[in-house]
């Protein structure tokens, strides 16, 4: 983490201009206040020395200032987290959920056109370019609509919501195509993985007794494979947490989400790289958070695993 | 592959030897999609080099006989596939388009490959403290989600001189630069276990230095898996380029690319819809052929995984 720090701190470091950007470009402001404002802000320090400052900030969750959008980092941020995490929580729960089951029924149909359809499918999820597949979500959806059964279907293509109160059918129309673009990949190698692990899983020993001890298929497939067959899903899920955030940044961007990727979009237009540092940091820091608990749960769910 | 490593002991087991070519190929051949995805990388290439001379036009050309301000129809004035909003022959973009993303993405990997490969192979050979710094820096860098630091580390470049710095050797150096670590933890596993066998030990006990050995005896024998991760890289780089592109930090226009022939076609969706369809579709066609063909190759040269 603090590793992490470090390299996102050089990185700053290498942005053009530095924190005082935004008042070399103005007219009033002289040369003489540009290096009162230096000394006044420390920048006229070693390098080290401002790391540190820097880093007991953003410690204290301060961020910095957003030139862009004129309040602090942290502020601009943990307004549009909300929304993101609704996006992001439904699409991973959704990747999670069809995943699994995509993985099991692909495996215990092992070479069916069941187990071909979805490993196809699979195939074309993990090479879909997101941000085309949004786009034709939203042509497919939004703009030339649906008919069927009789009725003309449109969903609405941005936004989060339509309606200045909370309406909870109006929320869900707006996540269905968010949703769907931002789990596709998701979904694909959770399912491809699920089918290998479960391959695996069904092929051991206990299972075998486990059906020779008369337990219904179902059951034996469900409480003794699943259970076993799930564990390594759990590395696989906080190694893909990255990739969900870059996708965020895409499905937020086209569908006008009012979230943290929509808002790190701006802010690369805008060059505003307090808000891109604040991001960067969160983030990453949330990844290594999600991969420290998934070693822990690990552990905990396959007692074989010893950590020494 | 086999032949390869002179110092191979004649007792090592059938399984313990690298499969000899003609195995590869037979195994790769009744592996039909990924033959099919092979054939489709072969013209796709074959289309990027010889872009320029089978191209109906210009692509920076602007029809100013036809094009009236909006976009031309697929079919209308001789545009096969239509033009784009700026009245650009979209087949003849699409062309050069390969050819800028099958380039970025071929010098990407082959950067990518060449620092990942050096770098695990070191780490696995020698352990210790060089290991212990090189394995930290990969966990740094993996911890950073790829995208956004590459579109910060391009906004920086971009924001430094100007957009159009942003030009296809930068893109290369940054994606190729940033996308190593997977390609040195992959190298650096074969490397532990390879170190242990018995011809390296043979190789060493010979007087060979560090150098031939890791290079000459050990790399052969760890080349499978690098084939297998280089081949999908390439398909993982191609969706990286064009994501940039799309978003405005990649390949500048007027170049073309697949990426940023789409940029703006969010807009213009409604009145044509065939700008956005083609490029994606042949984003799409080429990764999911690299995919299968990747598969194809894993089944190929090691079929225990």
């Amino acid at each position: 983490m603090l590793l992490v720090s470090v390299v996102l701190f050089s990185i700053l470091q290498a942005a053009p201009g530095g924190p005082l950007t935004p008042y070399l470009q103005n007219p009033h402001i002289t040369q003489a206040d540009i290096e009162r404002l230096r000394h006044n802000l420390g920048l006229d320090q070693p390098v080290y020395v401002q790391y540190f400052k820097w880093l007991w900030q953003v410690v204290r969750g301060d961020f910095g200032w957003s030139t862009s959008n004129s309040e602090p980092v942290i502020q601009a941020i943990l307004d549009r987290m909300p929304a993101t995490l609704e996006l992001m929580g439904c699409a991973f729960s959704v990747s999670i959920v069809v995943g699994v089951v995509f993985g099991i029924v692909s495996a215990v149909r092992q070479y069916s056109w069941l187990d071909y359809l979805i490993t196809t499918f699979a195939f074309f999820g993990q090479s879909m370019p997101v941000f085309w597949f949004a786009l034709m979500l939203q042509l497919a959806f939004s703009v030339v609509g649906v008919t069927a059964f009789g009725y003309h279907f449109s969903l609405p293509s941005a936004g989060i919501s339509s309606l200045d109160t909370f309406d909870l059918g109006d929320r869900l129309q707006h996540l269905v195509l968010p949703v769907i673009v931002l789990s596709l990949a998701f979904i694909a190698q959770y399912s491809r993985f699920m089918r290998s692990s479960m391959l695996e899983v069904l092929r051991t020993d206990y299972m075998r007794t486990a059906a020779a001890k008369g337990v219904s298929h179902t059951a034996v497939i469900l409480k003794h494979g699943l259970k076993n067959a799930l564990i390594p899903l759990v590395t696989i899920i906080a190694l893909t947490l990255p990739g969900l955030f870059a996708g965020a940044i895409i499905t937020e961007t086209i569908f006008a989400w009012p979230g943290m990727g929509r808002l790190f979009y701006n802010a690369l237009g805008q060059f505003d790289f307090a808000v891109l540092m604040g991001y960067m940091m969160l983030v990453s820091f949330l990844v290594i958070f999600c991969n420290l608990l998934a070693d822990l749960c690990y552990a905990w769910l396959d007692p074989r695993v010893k950590y020494t | 592959m086999a032949a390869s490593v002179p110092f191979t002991p004649a007792v090592a087991a059938a399984d313990d030897v690298a499969p000899s070519r003609n195995t590869v190929w037979r195994r790769f051949r009744r592996h039909k999609p990924a033959l099919v995805g092979g054939i489709i990388i072969v013209l796709m290439g074959l289309v990027a080099i010889t872009a320029n001379l089978i191209t109906p036009a210009d692509p920076n050309f602007i029809d100013q006989v036809n094009w009236q301000g909006y976009p031309l129809a697929p079919g209308v004035a001789g545009h096969l596939l239509g033009t784009d909003e700026n009245g650009r022959d979209l087949l003849a973009r699409l062309m050069f388009g390969a050819r800028i993303s099958l380039t970025v993405a071929l010098f990407a990997v082959i950067m990518e490959i060449s620092i990942g490969t050096f770098l695990g192979a070191i780490s696995g050979y020698y352990g210790g403290w060089i290991d212990f710094v090189i394995m930290r820096t990969t966990d740094v860098v993996l911890s950073i989600p790829l995208l956004p630091l590459l579109l910060v580390i391009t906004a920086i470049v971009a924001g430094t001189s100007n957009k159009a710095s942003l030009n296809f050797g930068v893109i290369v150096l940054i994606i190729g630069g940033l996308s190593w670590p997977a390609v040195a933890r992959l190298v650096r596993a074969s490397f532990l276990s390879l170190r242990e066998r018995e011809f390296a030990e043979a190789a060493k006990a010979l007087g060979n230095r560090d150098g031939r050995i890791i290079f000459r005896h050990l790399l052969p024998n760890a080349m499978a898996p690098i084939i297998v991760q280089a081949t999908l890289e390439v398909a993982n780089v191609i969706i990286l380029e064009s994501t940039l592109s799309f978003l405005g930090f990649g390949i500048q226009p007027p170049t073309a690319s697949w990426g940023n022939m789409l940029a703006n076609a969010q807009s213009n969706i409604t009145v044509a819809p065939w700008a956005a369809i083609f490029p994606g579709l042949c984003i799409l066609i080429t990764v999911l052929a690299i995919n299968y063909l990747g598969d194809g190759l894993r089944d190929a040269l090691d079929p225990n995984t």
